[in-house]
């Protein structure tokens, strides 16, 4: 066991993955200083710029020509930087990217990682601070990965980058400095397999990405109250692991979903109907949903927090279930 | 780039003057807002034009109130050039109740509207078809109103550069394109990045008249772009303006900028543009001490902002559910 930051245990994975498969490359802007948040530092030295690649400003560029350059038998990752700029590239990713396989009658498989960091980071304002993960689980075509913690960061990064088709792998800014253990010997770890966080009995509280360890803190503070939250981290949200929510509910009783996202046509709403479609005589309350009201992300920090579902929003939600 | 000690013919002191009044204002402005994040005062990322400055005071010294104009996340100085009180723009640095966008903003989205600053941009090249779209807004209805857009040179890169030339020839709107080349994308060397002969040629390409001109000569930008206005003014058409300069700072408030060598920028601190500008006023006949008069005032009004802007109280909490959009409650039972 040992411990890895967040941004390092997805290089460690990078790296690795491009020891082993020289196919494997990638490309954005200022790749070749590392990369904005540090996390290709060392890479540029070690693969050299034609496969840690700088980029010219072209977002849409960047994505189609790694549509291209994947139907042509290599494994692009693409750096988008935030996931705001992503919206640059949309039509790249959502009408040619996702779609190619399956237009094409499966002559073509498009093995791409789209990294595009999500999430308010202090005062970094409406554009670049949006959580957008449920657009993509929207769209047919699209796998859609948002890691909580270091070692899911390594091990998912190394199943996205073996995957063969589009990956929407976001990741959160808060979380680059985030240290955590990992295994000596640490493996990939496969799409849609959630991972409990917490066991507990008394409810079920589902998250993804940064919200995981506000949710943990949430559920800390409710085992103080005598009741004992199943946290459950859902790692991807396509595919995403409705077995393990539902067993889960199925014991409890109770949902509670929290993400940053707004809370409107959240991915949380696709959780709560799914259950209550698979598990409606399960449940003892009404499910309950935390996101962010639906309004853009302020800069001003009091107004920022006011749209930020936090531990205590959480909780107070939590207590909810028990009302 | 030569420095110019020697004041062309036709150099008019006043204006110029009133010009390095204007550049200090900026370059101080953003020295008061570096520190301001290393006081934590401004938590968000901000982009310091320092050594850019001529560029703002000589393209919006040309523009009227009523002209419009579009600036980049780097845009305190055009800001401030255009007019905007510097007090309402420390304010939304910090996040402040009475900032330009009620503090909502930040440094990457100053807009006002009340001095025709159209707004910063926090995505690179997305102004440049919001201001083709301005320019044709004003075609439509007669007016005599011009646009100016301003980017940097990174922004060349992206589609919507050569989507918005392309539509603002179509249509012959009242555009001044501004390309601010300051060297740099962030971290990368633009050129590097960039094929063929740059900018300029691919205004060209798209039909549109271009000029490059050395952006850190107040005067030079100056009378090139009231030529180049009084051009679209007249109904002439795009035009587009290169101006080379250099951002003496790192790309934002707290980037040590280590990709470039030490001396590469002490170099380029020979051709500040304020000295510079400082230097051909005291050839036209000013003195060091009417020079030190408009940096002292320049330097009390921003010492005033910072200190009143930390005074200010934070935007009252509904100002996060204003202005979202008219349909609809923005809380609807978020949390
Ligand atoms: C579409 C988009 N891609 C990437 C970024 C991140 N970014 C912010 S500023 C910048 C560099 C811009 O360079 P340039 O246009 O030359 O302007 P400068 O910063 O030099 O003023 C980049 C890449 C962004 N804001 N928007
Ligand atoms: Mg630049």
């Amino acid at each position: 066991m040992a411990k890895i930051t967040y941004a390092d245990a997805a290089k460690r994975a990078i790296a690795e993955e491009m020891r082993a498969d020289p196919t494997v490359w990638a490309v954005g802007e200022d790749l070749g200083r590392g990369g904005v948040f540090g996390q290709y530092k060392g890479l540029p030295e070690e693969f050299g710029p034609e496969r840690i690649a700088d980029a010219p400003i072209s977002e849409a560029c960047i994505m189609g020509a790694a549509v291209g350059a994947a139907m042509m038998g290599t494994r692009p990752i693409v750096e988008m930087r935030f996931s705001d700029f992503a919206l640059c590239a949309i039509d790249e990713l959502v009408n040619q990217a996702a779609k190619a396989r399956f237009m094409f009658g499966g002559q073509a498989k498009v093995p791409l990682v789209v990294r595009e960091p999500i999430g308010m980071w202090r005062s970094s304002a409406a554009q670049h601070s949006q959580s957008l993960e449920s657009w993509y689980a929207h769209i047919p075509g699209l796998v859609v990965v948002c890691p909580a913690t270091p070692a899911d960061n390594y091990g998912l990064m190394k199943t996205a980058i073996r995957n063969d088709d589009p990956v929407v792998y976001m990741e959160h800014k808060n979380l680059w400095g985030l240290e955590g253990d990992i295994d000596d010997a640490p493996a990939a770890i496969p799409f849609g397999k959630a991972r409990v966080a917490r066991a507990g009995k008394d409810a079920t509280l589902v998250a993804w990405s940064a919200t995981v360890h506000a949710a943990l803190e949430a559920a800390g503070e409710l085992a103080k109250e005598g009741r004992e939250i199943e946290v459950v981290d859902l790692r991807c949200l396509w595919p995403w692991d409705r077995e393990t929510v539902l067993a889960s509910v199925r014991k409890t009783g109770r949902l509670l979903i929290a993400h940053e996202a707004v809370r409107v046509g959240g991915f949380g709403a696709e959780i709560a109907a799914v259950v209550a479609e698979e598990a409606h005589g399960a449940l003892k309350a009404p499910v309950r949903r935390v996101g962010s009201p639906r309004a853009p992300i302020a800069y001003a920090p009091p107004l920022e927090d006011l749209l930020r579902v936090t531990p205590a929003t959480i909780a107070r939600a939590a207590r909810g279930l028990f009302a | 780039m030569p420095s110019s000690n020697s004041a062309p013919r036709n150099f008019d002191a006043a204006r110029y003057r009133a010009f390095y009044r204007t550049m200090w204002r900026i370059r101080l402005f953003e020295e008061a807002a570096i520190r301001a994040v290393a006081d934590k005062l401004v938590l968000g990322a901000i982009h310091p034009s320092i050594g850019q400055e001529a560029v703002a005071v000589g393209v919006c010294g040309n523009l009227a109130r009523e002209d419009a104009m579009l600036s980049t996340h780097r845009g305190h100085g055009h800001t401030l050039a255009k007019g905007a009180d510097s007090l309402a723009m420390m304010r939304e640095l910090f996040g402040r109740e009475g900032g330009t966008c009620h503090g909502k903003g930040g440094s990457m989205h100053i807009a006002d509207f009340g001095v025709g600053m159209l707004g910063a941009n926090g995505v690179v090249g997305a102004n440049i078809v919001i201001a083709v779209g301005a320019a044709h807004a004003i075609k439509l209805k007669r007016e005599n109103r011009i646009v100016c857009c301003l980017f940097g040179d990174g922004a060349i890169n992206r589609g919507p550069f050569m989507e918005g030339l392309n539509w603002a020839g179509v249509w012959k709107l009242p555009v001044l394109f501004v390309c601010e080349d300051n060297g740099f994308a962030a971290s990368t060397r633009t050129r590097a990045m960039t094929s063929g002969e740059g900018p300029a040629a691919r205004a060209r390409a798209l039909g549109i008249p271009a000029e490059e001109i050395d952006g850190n000569d107040a005067a030079l930008v100056d009378e090139t772009a009231k030529r180049l206005i009084g051009e679209v003014r007249g109904g002439g058409g795009p035009r587009f303006l290169v101006t080379k300069t250099y951002r003496l700072t790192g790309h934002t408030g707290v980037d040590p900028a280590a990709y470039r060598p030490k001396e590469e920028v002490e170099a380029k601190w020979k051709d500040d543009p304020i000295a510079r500008l400082g230097a051909a006023l005291i050839a036209a006949g000013l003195s060091q001490a009417d020079l030190d008069a408009e940096r002292r005032a320049a330097s009390a009004e921003m010492d005033g902002a910072y200190a009143a802007a930390r005074e200010t109280p934070w935007p009252p909490e509904r100002r996060a559910y204003e202005d979202v959009q008219d349909a609809g409650d923005p809380r609807v039972a978020a949390f």
